[in-house]
């Protein structure tokens, strides 16, 4: 069996994956292979030709396609290796890939490799919605697709359920192409997007938005026909006498996002089960040594700026590896953990000497305001403490912290608000 | 009695903060609650007088490896525009090749303001 051999392979070329391929590159890997198993590089950027992407990096408010084409553009001036159309099978520990091409079974052999395959969408099945099975039920993503790169209208009257960024988004993308959106139904106390979705994608259209409300039904026996939802109660309970009923020929789904970790998984990494994707230290390597994670495989992150500024940050860790000039951390270095208040942190691993600032990444858990961010080390005392005058769950949280030990601690992130601390 | 005095509630965007404003307007001069910053009140006064958008959408585009093409106005537009540009560029078809920032349009819904290409689409 014919083996390629190369330095760094990165397997998805979204965001993650091209800027880790240009600074796997930049660093010294010459033999770099990105696979890809869609037609064209650039991931689920393709399709979101919103703007709102590289303020940070790029300084510009640009659209998901342009901010994909200023690295892709890139990519395609340096001796990348792109195998697109190309899906990758199977990772082992050794970094052996097995990917299937058109050319048929494809074996590499890189020395250092980086996942970069983003995400998916929770999908009917993950959340259990009672109701018929008609056509006309899928996820926002689908439908964005639908929309933009295929250019028809997945229906007519609408109803979104769940109100996270891709699903507020859509609901403005519908309403502009003609088709009236009736509501945007959310489980939750407060939207799960940002806020500037919500002003510029629902309240601009006057598209009604319902929070704290629930499906209890979906009719229909072939075609989606409508869709009832009811308030919660305050022990959560739907309170059916309150059950709003709307017409709709499709119910679009934006319920979250899962990393993408089947691979992962096959390669014996170990994941984080809060944030669903493998456990980093601040290179971006995982549990397994000679493998990275970069971008939303890693954790979903809110804005494609910092998506990228990971990938550059494990594609350059990536061809240090390859080089044999970086280690793998070992199970006995610090460990970093989500707290009281806090939902996710990126990386959960503290490796090597504290040289220098390290950058973290965490998610609140729920909306406070006036909150206080603190990092406690094993002995309970507060090293590292900032202030914000609100956290959300929509938007991410980046903070860097000075002179940590990373020998053999414990670190905890909790965020208290004003009222109970 | 006060004919002129408006008052106006709004969500701020422009960081992460998200502050609800209030604002008053009296004969054409804002004044804003204690607390709201510089930036906020801008962004309020602009909501206020005219709301404006970057429009995104798509035109079809024949003989190209795709069959969509994102567009963008080059610069936001006016909010009351938005429906009328998407009437117009309804109608738009473009053919491949198509370089980023090529401009499809050049004045959208009498703005004055191009719809350029987001995206470039090689021919087959
Ligand atoms: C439907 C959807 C819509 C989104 N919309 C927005 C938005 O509007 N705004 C925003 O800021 N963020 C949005 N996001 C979040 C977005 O994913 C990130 O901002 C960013 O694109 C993540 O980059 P990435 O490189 O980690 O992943 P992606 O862009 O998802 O790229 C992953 C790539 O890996 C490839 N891949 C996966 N598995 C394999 C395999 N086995 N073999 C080969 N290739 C593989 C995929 O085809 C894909 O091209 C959206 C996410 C989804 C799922
Ligand atoms: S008013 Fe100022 S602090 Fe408040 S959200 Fe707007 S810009 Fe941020």
């Amino acid at each position: 069996m014919k083996k390629t051999n190369c330095d760094v392979a990165v397997i998805g070329a979204g965001p993650a994956g091209l800027a880790a391929a240009i600074s796997a590159y930049e660093n010294g890997a010459r033999d770099v292979i990105l696979i890809e198993r869609d037609k064209y590089l650039g991931g689920i950027l393709q399709q979101c030709i919103h703007n709102g992407f590289g303020i940070h990096v790029l300084g510009e408010d640009k659209t998901g396609p342009e901010y994909a084409e200023h690295f892709i553009q890139q990519v395609e001036k340096l001796p990348i290796n792109c195998l697109t159309e190309t899906m990758v099978l199977d990772l082992s520990e050794n970094l052996t890939i097995q990917a299937s091409s058109k050319q048929g079974i494809l074996h590499i052999q890189p020395k250092a490799v980086v996942l970069a395959m983003g995400c998916r969408e929770r999908t009917r099945g993950a959340i259990a919605l009672p109701g018929k099975r008609p056509a006309g039920i899928m996820t926002a993503g689908t439908a964005q697709r639908f929309i933009n790169c295929e250019g028809y209208l997945p229906g007519k009257k609408i109803l979104i359920l769940g109100s996270g960024d891709i699903g507020m988004i859509m609901a403005r993308r519908l309403h502009l192409e003609g088709a009236q959106v009736q509501a945007v139904v959310e489980i939750m106390d407060c939207i799960g997007g940002l806020s500037r979705n919500l002003v510029q994608c629902l309240q601009d259209f006057d598209i009604p938005l319902y929070l704290r409300h629930i499906i209890t039904d979906i009719r229909g026996d072939k075609r989606v026909e409508g869709v009832d939802f009811a308030p919660l109660g305050d022990e959560g309970q739907p309170q059916l006498d309150k059950k709003i009923s709307l017409d709709c020929d499709t119910l679009l789904l934006s319920v979250g996002l899962i990393p993408e970790n089947e691979l992962s998984k096959k390669a014996g990494i170990q994941l984080d089960k809060i944030t669903g994707g493998p456990i980093v230290d601040k290179n971006f390597h995982t549990s397994v040594p000679g493998i990275f994670a970069a971008g939303n495989v890693a954790q979903v992150f809110d804005l494609v700026d910092h998506v990228s500024i990971c990938g550059m940050q494990a594609g350059k860790s990536a061809a240090e590896y390859a080089r044999g000039e970086l280690e793998h951390f070992s199970e006995s270095l610090s460990k970093v953990k989500a707290g009281p208040g806090v939902g996710t942190v990126l990386p959960q691993v503290l490796s090597g000497p504290a040289d220098g600032p390290l950058k973290f990444y965490l998610r609140a858990r729920q909306v406070t305001r006036k909150a206080l961010l603190q990092l406690r080390n094993s002995q309970n005392e507060v090293v590292f403490k900032k202030k914000f005058r609100t956290v959300r769950p929509a938007e991410m949280i980046s903070v860097t912290a000075d002179n940590l030990d990373c020998s053999a601690n414990e670190y905890t992130f909790e965020l208290i608000g004003e009222d109970n601390g | 009695m006060d004919k002129n005095k408006n008052t106006y509630k709004l969500l701020c965007i422009v960081c992460p903060e998200g502050c609800e404003i209030e604002a008053t307007e009296i004969d054409g001069e804002f004044a804003f609650e204690k607390g709201i910053c510089k930036r906020g009140q801008d962004y309020a006064r602009q909501e206020i007088i005219n709301p404006c958008r970057f429009l995104t959408t798509t035109v079809r585009i024949k003989g190209g490896v795709q069959t969509m093409l994102p567009v963008r106005t080059s610069e936001a537009i006016s909010k009351d525009k938005l429906a009328e540009a998407m009437q117009q560029i309804a109608s738009i078809e473009t053919t491949a090749p198509i370089k980023l920032g090529e401009v499809i349009c050049s004045n959208v819904a009498n703005t004055g303001i191009p719809l350029v290409a987001s995206k470039t689409v090689a021919a087959i």
